[in-house]
């Protein structure tokens, strides 16, 4: 016990709260590393929470409430990637466009479903392994999707490293001419890394209403997609850089919570600029000396691409 | 001349255009505009106010446009939202929140002829603005003294949204009655710092959960803190706050305080209508039915059920003030001599918690 609080649970819920922005976040970086800058992440998880949460009333399964969420996700995307990659329409505007349109038709969609609780999403059995004393409820005691937001992390990190395809995803974000001119399809590639972005925000968003608050309310996310939209920038784009912000993130929002609950005499304002202080600490030691050239966005961000040029 | 000037100086144009005309005249058709914090989806505290504003298009009909804006940030954009609203030609607009206190007056100041309505705040700065409450620290004492009597583990908590007068004396009501039966009662605050925002408010419900807190009271709108309590599968209590949440019945709601806005708004666009509006400071409470308890379940043993209805009864009668001394602040000195009851003065700046809560107010 430190402080009257177990670190074991802190970690614990740590991680279970910040679930949503890392997947929200990975699915981001993804995005704009190919070169698209899509702001519509809030509106993103709002469309996975309200359509997660329909799939799995409907269905009775968990399971398929996150599939369905992330088809929610993967659909407003739909839009985004028609408007910006075919339409050529301004990205930044797009994406705002689509968070305003997320909440209002998740708003809609999500009438007939308040106040209903969707089926429980349980932890991973791990038997003996979770009864342990510390480790048991930080590492065993958790629903699959916190295991796969971890994975989802190391995943973005070797495919954008380490493999073909993410080299070609980053030729695409850094230079999308010359991508072009080597014969790769800049607008396809583009068009999927907007739906897997869609589809990981969606997912984000369906574990707030299937897990994190068990129901459907107007506006649930409130705010972690920008929160996520911030992480990818906080993180130079990096995916274990991202896991960082988001348990920093998450992590301090618990932690204050449950310093109040435990009674700790500490001012709650100064824990809850931390990040924030943090994150313009972070910058500016990165944009500083040797490290700065890691600091920067992918040359090609947020500029549209057409093959005549 | 930037955008705000050239408003103001329309607005005065208008008021000077058709000020004396306007003034205490009576109204063949009016527009009642709303403007709420969270989504009115929320099932707690917006919603509850658009109960209210569909009452007062059920009440009027043809004669009363109702409109409404959601997810007001308060601050600086709901000066802007409000000057829209204003001139979009509303008559009268309920701003339903306690930060859209200075943004209301602000906006009213140069919409002098446009009835403003601010609820729960205190400032009414020009001849133009209103303000109205609920006693809700009332329904607080009956919830203390259901969590006093139900708690197992003697602890209790209370989900705060921000440390302004009406919170606090949500919290002190509560401790108070929890107190009274059950003295080895120890209280737990958590300040979310939002109004609406259902992780974080369920967050806040799971980190008093881990601390072995058993009833839970939240004061902020959504029912996320219920949905946290319904996963301890009947080992947690909680209420109902703003709306009867009845969702949750019979356990974790175990009763709620229902905001009941819909009298006052009838009540005050009809004046609107016939020209005798006037600048009021209204707080109304059980008594006048604009607080309301809702049912209390089975889940609470008979006896806590009846005490507790008894209780309502006495404030509703008006026998019973939930602040009688002798009652002492928490840094020991005195506050309330033996019987007296709280000046509502005291109540609407209250800034201290009352002897026996451990935790500080944030400042």
């Amino acid at each position: 016990m430190f402080g009257g609080i177990d670190p074991g649970l802190l970690i614990a819920s740590l991680m279970v709260a910040s679930v949503p922005i890392i997947l929200a976040a990975i699915g981001e970086l993804v995005v704009e590393r190919a070169g698209v800058l899509n702001l519509g992440v809030e509106g993103m998880m709002i469309m996975g929470a309200v359509c997660g949460f329909i799939a799995s009333v409907q269905t009775g399964s968990a399971v398929l409430g996150f599939v369905g969420g992330a088809l929610g996700g993967a659909a407003l995307a739909l839009i985004f990637a028609v408007l910006t990659q075919f339409l050529l329409a301004n990205q930044v505007a797009s994406g705002l466009a689509l968070t305003l349109f997320g909440l209002g038709l998740s708003s809609l969609l999500g009438q007939g479903f308040v106040g209903i609780r969707p089926p429980a999403t349980e932890a991973l059995p791990f038997g003996p392994l979770a009864e342990s004393p510390f480790f048991g409820r930080v590492i065993f005691g958790h629903d699959w999707v916190v295991y796969l937001s971890i994975a989802s992390v190391a995943v973005a990190w070797w495919v954008l490293k380490s493999t073909r395809l993410g080299l070609i995803l980053r030729a695409v974000g850094e230079n999308h001419d010359a991508a072009h001119a080597l014969g790769y399809k800049v607008r396809r590639i583009r068009v999927l890394a907007i739906l897997f972005g869609g589809a990981m925000a969606g997912l984000g968003g369906a574990y707030v209403s299937l897990v994190r608050v068990p129901q459907w309310t107007d506006g649930i996310t409130a705010g972690a997609g920008w929160i996520a939209l911030a992480i990818v920038v906080f993180a130079a784009w990096r995916p274990w850089r991202a896991l960082i912000g988001a348990y920093l993130f998450g992590g301090i929002s618990v932690l204050q919570l449950n310093l109040q609950a435990a009674g700790a005499r500490i001012p709650v304002e100064y824990l809850s600029m931390s990040p924030y202080l943090i994150t313009i600490v972070v910058l500016v030691i990165m944009s500083s000396g040797k490290g700065k050239a890691a600091l920067n966005a992918p040359a090609n961000l947020g500029q549209t691409f057409h093959a005549s040029r | 001349m930037n955008r705000r000037t050239l408003l103001a100086t329309a607005a005065l144009g208008l008021g000077l255009a058709f000020g004396g005309v306007a003034n205490a005249q009576a109204m063949d058709k009016a527009k009642a505009c709303f403007v709420y914090v969270g989504p009115i989806g929320d099932l707690g505290w917006s919603y509850q106010h658009h109960q209210g504003a569909l009452a007062v298009q059920e009440a009027y009909g043809d004669k009363v446009e109702v409109t409404w804006q959601e997810n007001v940030p308060e601050g600086a954009d709901a000066e802007r939202v409000l000057t829209q609203m204003a001139l979009s030609g509303c008559n009268i607009i309920f701003t339903t929140s306690f930060g859209y206190m200075d943004a209301t007056n602000a906006v009213a100041a140069k919409f002098p002829n446009m009835k403003f309505e601010h609820a729960t705040g205190y400032k009414r700065e020009q001849p133009n603005v209103a303000t109205y409450n609920a006693r809700f620290y009332e329904g607080r004492a009956i919830q203390g003294h259901i969590a006093g009597k139900m708690t197992k583990s003697n602890k209790i908590g209370y989900i705060g949204s921000f440390p302004i007068p009406e919170v606090i004396m949500g919290i002190n009501s509560y401790y108070l009655h929890a107190k009274k039966v059950n003295p080895a009662v120890e209280l737990t605050v958590v300040w979310a710092f939002t109004w609406f925002d259902p992780a974080k408010e369920a967050d806040a419900a799971k980190a008093m959960i881990e601390q072995g807190v058993d009833v839970i009271a939240s004061h902020t709108d959504s029912t996320a803190p219920l949905a946290e309590a319904a996963k301890a599968n009947g080992a947690v209590i909680g209420f109902g706050q703003a709306s009867d949440m009845a969702d949750y019945k019979p356990s974790p709601r175990v009763s709620s305080i229902i905001d009941n806005w819909a009298p006052y708004y009838v009540k005050r666009v009809g004046e609107v209508l016939d020209g005798t509006w006037t600048q009021t400071d209204v707080w109304a409470g059980i008594k006048d039915g604009e607080v309301e308890i809702g049912e209390i379940t089975d889940a609470v043993p008979a006896e806590v059920k009846a005490e507790a209805e008894a209780m309502r009864d006495a404030i509703a009668a008006g026998t019973y003030h939930p602040f009688t001394g002798p009652i002492k602040k928490q840094d020991g000195s005195d506050w309330l001599a033996e019987g007296a009851v709280a000046p509502d003065g005291d109540l609407l700046g209250m800034g201290f918690y009352v002897e026996g809560i451990t935790a500080d107010i944030p400042k």
